[in-house]
């Protein structure tokens, strides 16, 4: 155990954002060479890029506020999974394309919706990188927006994949709401940013033709370190090296 | 020391030099044509204090400029340089200076449109992208994600030549 329980509510906050951007990009970076084509090969290591690079900054800062000498690379590599703190829809398998399609349409609605907000967060470094990230987020959801459109209102066979991606993961994204520490004025209150994305999402299903699917269970636990076992598989693949040569640089 | 005339001039030196760093993925710009240094600052013990600021970021190409700038005020005569990462305000393709966009329409990359049109409701509006090879407006989008994070792929109609489009941010 490596003590994430008692971290500072602001440290908790930025490393449950961080280890979302994380755990999405190891996702995402997963695609390259297997996209269905080159283009998509390119967009979807990119998004992953950007949302390395939110990661990055999430994670120095966390590290920074609990003064136990934890950097980056040790709060990324060094922690098993029940000390991740990211919500389960960002580990799920990424399936096939439509079901990545729809995870990345609910979490880059979402997470635009959250950077917006912080935009107006009392605390400079998290205001800051929302200032970056939500240009960066706009294309991601435009991204998402666009094959959803395409798939969705398309083919019978585009149309129907569309809908089973959907109905998977729809049932993950109660827990992007859920609600987090108390920090007034600092973090955004997830509550307040359901709304506007439910708005965003609605519209576009909508205008896709697809039904908005109506799941009988919803997940739970990730925020307090409870995964699927999915998260334990893409970690041993992502900490293997850097566990092997601990302290290695180059 | 602040209105010494000399400091004044040496900091300006020093900032000129770490402007005209080329950048290392888009070599025919400087760093000064992107906009990402923000500020540079002499410390009173003889040290270089600059800020810099990602395009985007997870821009991997941060550390290399971040050494290339080191190298630069190094050579320069500046014995200590530290780079300090800036993220508010926020990069955006509107610093980019004209000489800038004339260089990339030059090497076959469209510049930037305004800023404020890329950021818009949940599907964006389209706007025209003059190809900079033939120049025809008559082109379209391929894909919103290019081989670099801040470039898009493009074609053209008229020409028929693919091309990279800086995406405004």
């Amino acid at each position: 155990m490596s003590g994430v329980r008692t971290l500072p509510p602001l440290a908790a906050y930025a490393l449950a954002l961080g280890d979302d951007a994380l755990i999405l990009a190891q996702r995402l970076g997963e695609w390259v060479a297997h996209a269905p084509q080159i283009e998509e090969d390119l967009a979807l290591a990119n998004i992953a890029l950007d949302l390395l690079g939110q990661a990055r900054t999430l994670l120095s800062y966390a590290g920074e506020i609990e003064q136990a000498g934890r950097d980056e690379d040790d709060l990324a590599y060094l922690r098993d999974d029940r000390d991740f703190r990211n919500v389960q829809l960002v580990e799920i398998p990424n399936g096939d394309f439509a079901v990545t399609i729809a995870r990345q349409l609910m979490f880059s609605a979402y997470q635009y919706e959250l950077y917006t907000a912080l935009l107006g967060s009392g605390d400079a470094t998290l205001a800051g990188l929302a200032g970056k990230a939500v240009k960066e987020v706009a294309y991601h959801r435009d991204h998402a927006v666009q094959w959803v459109l395409r798939l969705g209102d398309g083919t019978d066979l585009s149309h129907a994949r569309m809908q089973a991606g959907l109905d998977q993961v729809w049932p993950y994204t109660e827990e992007l709401f859920d609600p987090a520490s108390q920090l007034p004025g600092i973090a955004a209150d997830p509550a307040t940013l359901r709304p506007a994305w439910e708005q965003c999402v609605t519209s576009v299903l909508s205008e896709a033709t697809l039904d908005k699917p109506e799941p009988r269970w919803r997940s739970r636990g990730g925020r307090d370190g409870l995964h699927t076992e999915h998260l334990g598989h893409l970690l041993s693949e992502m900490q293997h090296l850097h566990r092997t040569h601990p302290g290695a640089t180059w | 020391m602040v209105n010494d005339p000399a400091t004044t001039e040496a900091r300006a030196t020093l900032l000129a030099v770490a402007r005209s760093v080329p950048d290392p993925e888009l070599p025919v710009l400087t760093l000064g044509d992107l906009g990402v240094i923000r500020d540079l600052r002499q410390a009173g013990d003889g040290s270089v204090e600059v800020d810099l600021t990602p395009t985007y970021t997870g821009c991997p190409a941060m550390a290399v400029i971040a050494d290339d700038v080191r190298d630069a005020l190094h050579r320069a005569g500046a014995d200590q340089v530290r780079i300090r990462t800036v993220l508010a305000p926020a990069w955006t393709t509107d610093w980019m200076t004209e000489a800038g966009r004339r260089k990339l329409r030059e090497y076959g990359i469209a510049p930037p449109g305004p800023a404020a049109h890329a950021v818009g409701g949940p599907v964006q509006l389209a706007f025209s992208v003059r190809c900079p090879h033939c120049g025809s407006p008559d082109t379209r989008e391929v894909s919103h994600f290019g081989s670099t994070p801040c470039k898009a792929l493009w074609t053209c109609r008229s020409c028929a030549e693919p091309f990279d489009s800086f995406k405004a941010l």
